[in-house]
């Protein structure tokens, strides 16, 4: 009877914290979004779809609603570069990844701790690293300069390839993790069996290698991709607020710009992004399992 | 020529591994070398000094921060891992559980999605329900988002373990809550430690929802380097990351060696 009474209570403050601070605060973002702005910041709740209108139309100065791509623009370029970081990392961590997974358990053990120990250093302080390596008078510009290579350059940063570079830094350690796993699962005695069929190391590693580490590279590019979709840090540091990506448009709409439901509403499509993807990786998956089951 | 060839090695891996950790951790190697430069100016050399570190130290709103990350992942920290604990005992170790599948995804929910989102959740929360002071507002949020960090290692701890202790123990009339304390919890408690660090490692990080939530004069560590770094690059900001760096690399390096000491296969598989 006991047992019984803690399935109950073993999992209610872990629900009930759920619910409260999470599930109905999210219900109030959607209803937000549907607010109208408050005169003086906030929200009242009148219903209205503007904040929806407001991501793909603009008033024109006539009263005339216009077509206005600027909010698209951002939701765009926020899908590409964290598209674009996923790509470098599954490329950059793979032979990484698979050089570790190739060495006794002791080196193993030692390199695995390596890439993860950058990952536990304060997140700020890592993106913070790169502004004073790409920043004006930054250590690239000095050491190109003193070297008499050139009399002196544009600035690195403030751009989208600035972010891309945090970016891929910040989450590389998130593709490795899982394909090493993957690639250790793999049995060797595969890779010399193609090699025994005269497979060249190209060949194998298409036909054998590649296939077998998939799980663990899908798995990575959700966990780069989803994060990389809510980046605050970098568009605000190293894109230097002014390329926006969502994560910094949302936190403007609540701090400076003051239209809760306009951050509300962007706010609700980053969310529905992040589903999306999820219930597709989901769906793929049980898919794969299932291939595998028969 | 019998000379046997790896054909599991790849040509350029090798150097490429090795120059993929130089990018690693040349960016920290940047901020702990700089932050030892006398000069005023963060990239020009201007000698060793460790004056950056003084003033770093002697800062009394750095300080402050400090207690206030301090305090907020330590509330934190023992909220997210008990209740992460309890969660993680009927999810795993119980049999017959009801909407175990839904419960599972509930308890980490806050990994699921963008923690902007999350923020944002909490602010208009706590901006309806009139919560003004800082403090308890960071508490309340961080709390939530550290139970799935606190959750997850106890989890893969308790997935290791058999039911065969627990079930002498209670065959040996022990009670169920004597079980617990004498044979379950000793078990599980490199998976709650690590539990409990993560949590406390992923607070003391947080930016992004300390940010949306700043005000009432909470200002959280990650929060004030983010003010300083907006004001420009200091030579005296390089110490104080440095200290970070410093502080981080302990901390994590500690728990690892404690790990795989007690066999968690952290490190020692």
């Amino acid at each position: 009877m006991k047992t019984l009474d803690f399935r109950f209570w073993g999992l209610l403050p872990a629900h009930v914290i759920m619910l409260l601070t999470l599930i109905v605060p999210i219900g109030i973002i959607i209803m937000v979004s549907f607010a109208t702005r408050g005169s003086y910041g906030g929200f009242e709740f009148e219903f209205s779809t503007a904040s929806y209108q407001k991501l793909l139309f603009n008033e024109g100065w006539s009263g005339e609603t216009e077509f206005n791509p600027q909010y698209i623009f951002i939701i765009v370029r926020t899908l590409f570069l964290a598209l674009v970081t996923t790509l470098i990392c599954m490329v950059a961590a793979f032979p990484v990844a698979y050089l570790i997974a190739q060495q006794n358990a002791r080196t193993k053990a030692i390199l695995i701790y390596l890439v993860t120990l950058p990952f536990w250093v304060s997140m700020i302080v890592r993106v913070y690293a790169w502004l004073i390596i790409l920043g004006n008078d930054g250590v690239i510009e000095t050491t190109l300069v003193a070297t008499g290579l050139v009399q002196g350059i544009d600035s690195l940063l403030f751009n989208n390839w600035a972010m891309l570079i945090g970016m891929v830094y910040s989450y590389i350690p998130l593709m490795i993790l899982p394909v090493f796993a993957s690639i250790e699962k793999l049995d060797s005695a595969l890779i010399e069996a193609s090699h025994d069929l005269f497979g060249s190391r190209l060949k194998t590693m298409q036909k054998i290698i590649l296939p077998l580490s998939w799980p663990g590279l899908a798995a990575g590019s959700i966990l780069v991709f989803v994060p990389c979709l809510g980046a605050v840090l970098e568009p605000i540091l190293l894109g230097g607020g002014k390329t926006m990506l969502m994560g910094n448009l949302i936190q403007n709409q609540f701090g400076g710009a003051r239209n809760w439901p306009l951050g509300a509403a962007i706010a609700i499509v980053l969310m529905s992004l992040v589903m999306i993807i999820l219930m597709i990786n989901g769906l793929r998956s049980e898919a794969r399992e299932r291939k595998e089951a028969i | 020529m019998s000379e046997k060839i790896d054909v599991r090695r790849y040509p350029g891996f090798r150097l490429y591994t090795f120059v993929f950790f130089i990018y690693l951790y040349l960016p920290i190697a940047v901020v702990i070398f700089y932050s030892f430069n006398d000069n005023r100016l963060v990239s020009v050399w201007g000698g060793f000094s460790l004056r950056w570190y003084k003033s770093a130290l002697a800062n009394e709103n750095l300080l402050s921060a400090v207690k206030t990350s301090l305090m907020v992942a330590t509330f934190a920290t023992v909220v997210a891992t008990t209740v992460a604990l309890m969660a993680a005992i009927v999810l795993v170790r119980m049999k017959n559980v009801k909407f175990r599948k839904v419960s599972q995804t509930v308890v980490n929910l806050p990994l699921l999605l963008p923690e902007i989102v999350l923020s944002v959740a909490v602010l208009i929360l706590f901006s309806q329900i009139g919560l003004s002071n800082g403090l308890m507002k960071l508490m309340i949020a961080h709390s939530t988002f550290c139970i799935p960090f606190a959750f997850l290692p106890i989890r893969a701890r308790m997935q290791g373990m058999e039911m065969d202790f627990e079930e002498a123990s209670q065959d040996l009339y022990a009670g169920k809550w004597t079980t617990f304390r004498k044979v379950t919890l000793p078990m599980i408690l490199p998976g709650v430690f690590a539990g409990g660090m993560l949590a406390f490692v992923i607070s003391m990080d947080d930016f992004i929802t300390s940010n949306m939530l700043n005000s009432g004069g909470a200002t959280t560590l990650p929060v004030y380097i983010f003010g300083l770094i907006r004001q420009g690059v200091t030579p005296e900001l390089n110490a104080i990351s440095a200290l970070i760096i410093l502080v981080s690399v302990a901390i994590v390096s500690a728990v690892g060696l404690i790990l795989s000491r007690s066999g968690n296969g952290f490190g020692s598989d």
